[in-house]
């Protein structure tokens, strides 16, 4: 199942290269990759391969990660933006954009990983020295993102309606931009983080049989919980720096992988993170050719894909129960 | 909950002393009584109907929160998950955008629109239509539906500068801006809401012992999910359409509320409103003196000053759990 999902997030980016404003075919795309052929250089190499290559990437860290909080917090809607990482990298930005005027996008995404980092670091402090610990991460998390939320909302009325704007777009998230730095940045966090997540998937499904038996087969629950709280900012952070803060992908893509394939308790991590690519490759498409001309960013379209594409299974599940 | 009264009172004189034209308690009674005709205008004419509206708004979100989070269980829930900020965003967006209307008083019977139908969607995908539904889904559903409409939602306004230009004073959410004639109507859906709230506290009582116990004890069920639904859109729909999306009153007030007064629903929902209506009226006062002579939208206060408030109590004490 992961892998038939991992082979239509290929097949989706051969579409999107396909379709373009200049169609290349997969055998095209395959010679310019092995060099025979430097005819599409421009389209494929510069331009199509990057941004589908970033879309891959980062959807799979950002199914990781909602995979390995929505098992640490029991919660299905654990995502980043429960810990407060989402809006202190959205409040983190905002103060780079408007208050000290930054325009170039690697500095305002350095800004957005620190504000999160630093939101997710007090979270983590905040909700430390308890038995149950996830359900505090949670209420904690909440509390401090509406603060942070609030700094947000407060700093966009108060600038300019371009300004504003043009913040807003860039707190969508978009693949527009996406370069082969991007593609690196991404890669190399993922070939790190990866491995740690699943070895952590492996702990938390422990966890989940309850504290005592986790505790008693072997598992340090503090150490569990720190971790995956730690590994999952540092996937957030990655697909923030490569793309900018694309919402509902770790919200939805471990959801949806775990209906797909009926582990309900707990998605597995490598489930999520194929599921993650294909929602935000196929998002990446509809984006980029439904809408004419204008290129709208990723992550507007993400929210719209994840959320039928959810109802649609929970419809149908609705319906087989009648 | 004598002290919360006590409180409420203090913050409602308060909320009609403080702002651009300060007034003494006495000019403020002369004021209420007619008696002055400066103090008549500014009280009567501003600050009155002001607090009547953050005292109905507040007491709603609270209320709604109490009872949503009852009935999914879930301590995350809030309105915005039922989808039913969506809906009246989306909503509002269309009315801005498509139709040109920009006054508060015209899309509100948009936003009331919007919310009922994003509600009813929600509660149609997460309860199955025989089996017992599970909380789980109906938060998935929401959050599913509510991500879908944000996209929506960005999309227009990415498209529409104007659009985006009203719409964020909107997205805020504030107490100025809007007379009592304006939200005439809303009035009434508020109040049949929060009687309707006092008559769910029983079956609410006996669900939360769990669905087996529940029925046992004589609870109808579905009866019971159906009317909290209709309560929650009547609450919280139309205090979203009155004054915009006011974030974490719906999710934070019930939490207060467990810990004062404990879990029996039939002292816990009322003490949800009030603590609503002191927050809200507490934000809108603060809002009015952080920036004197400037105001900052209440929206935006709610979540500055309830976090700290949150995160305090989760610390201090073991939080009431569902």
């Amino acid at each position: 199942m992961t892998l038939a999902l991992a082979c239509c997030a290929v097949l989706i980016v051969f579409a999107t290269l396909g379709t373009g404003p200049l169609p290349v075919n997969p055998s095209e795309v395959l010679d310019t990759v092995l060099r025979r052929t430097d005819e599409f250089d421009f389209v494929v190499l510069d331009i199509g391969l990057p941004r589908a290559c970033v879309a891959l990437l980062v959807g799979a860290g950002l199914g990781a990660a909602g995979s390995l909080l929505q098992a640490l917090t029991r919660n299905p809607l654990g995502s980043p933006d429960v810990i407060g990482f989402d809006s202190g990298a959205a409040a983190g930005a905002l103060v780079a954009m408007l208050t000290l005027g930054v325009s170039d996008r690697t500095e305002t995404a350095v800004f957005a990983i620190a504000g999160g980092g630093v939101a997710a670091l007090v979270v983590f402090l905040l909700s430390s020295g308890a038995r149950d610990t996830g359900y505090r991460i949670i209420l904690i998390g909440i509390g401090l993102g509406a603060l942070l939320d609030s700094v947000s909302a407060y700093l966009l009325t108060r600038s300019g309606v371009r300004e504003s704007m043009e913040a807003t777009r860039w707190l969508v998230g978009s693949l527009n931009s996406s370069d082969w730095p991007d593609v690196i940045v991404a890669g190399l966090g993922l070939l790190i983080l990866l491995p740690a997540a699943i070895a952590l998937g492996r702990q938390l499904r422990l966890v989940l049989l309850g504290p005592e038996v986790a505790s008693a087969l072997g598992v340090r629950l503090g150490f569990v919980t720190g971790a995956t709280l730690a590994v999952s900012v540092a996937l957030s952070a990655v697909a923030v720096l490569a793309a900018g803060p694309i919402s509902f992908v770790a919200l939805a893509a471990p959801q949806l992988a775990a209906r797909l394939v009926g582990q309900r308790r707990m998605p597995s991590v490598v489930a999520s993170a194929a599921m993650g690519s294909l929602l935000l490759t196929a998002s990446d498409l509809i984006g980029s050719r439904a809408f004419g001309d204008s290129d709208l960013p990723v992550g507007v379209i993400t929210g719209g894909v994840g959320g039928v594409y959810l109802a649609w299974l929970l419809s149908r599940e609705w319906r087989r129960r009648m | 909950m004598l002290l919360a009264i006590g409180a409420l009172l203090a913050a409602c004189l308060a909320s009609l002393m403080v702002g651009a034209n300060p007034l003494s308690p006495a000019q403020v009674w002369a004021g209420l009584l007619g008696q002055e005709q400066e103090a008549m205008d500014v009280v009567r004419g501003g600050r009155l109907p002001r607090t009547v509206l953050g005292l109905l708004i507040g007491s709603a979100l609270g209320a709604a929160g109490a009872v949503m989070q009852s009935i999914t269980r879930n301590p995350l829930a809030d309105p915005q998950l039922l989808g039913v900020n969506g809906g009246a965003a989306a909503a509002v967006v269309t009315a801005i955008s498509v139709f040109g209307i920009t006054q508060p008083g015209g899309y509100i019977w948009f936003a009331l629109i919007g919310a009922a139908c994003a509600a009813v969607l929600v509660y149609l995908l997460g309860t199955g239509r025989r089996s017992a539904s599970n909380p789980v889904r109906l938060l998935l559903a929401g959050a599913a539906v509510q991500a879908a409409l944000q996209s929506y939602v960005v999309a227009t306004m990415l498209a529409d500068p104007t659009a985006y230009y009203s719409f964020r004073y909107w997205d805020i959410g504030a107490l100025t801006g809007r007379t009592l004639e304006d939200i005439g109507p809303v009035v009434w859906f508020l109040a049949a809401g929060l009687l309707g709230m006092m008559l769910l506290a029983r079956p609410l009582n006996a669900l939360s012992l769990g669905e087996e116990a529940g029925r046992a004890l004589g609870a109808n069920i579905p009866g019971t999910r159906t009317a909290s639904a209709v309560v929650i859109v009547l609450l919280c729909g139309s205090a979203t359409a009155a004054v915009g999306p006011i974030a974490f009153v719906g999710l934070a007030v019930p939490h207060l509320a467990r810990l004062t007064v404990g879990v029996d629903h039939r002292t816990m929902l009322p003490a949800s409103a009030l603590l609503g209506a002191l927050l809200l009226i507490t934000a809108d006062v603060v809002g009015r003196v952080i920036a004197w002579p400037q105001e900052i939208g209440v929206g935006i206060i709610t979540g500055i000053v309830g976090a700290p408030v949150l995160v305090w109590l989760v610390r201090a004490r073991k939080v009431g759990r569902l």
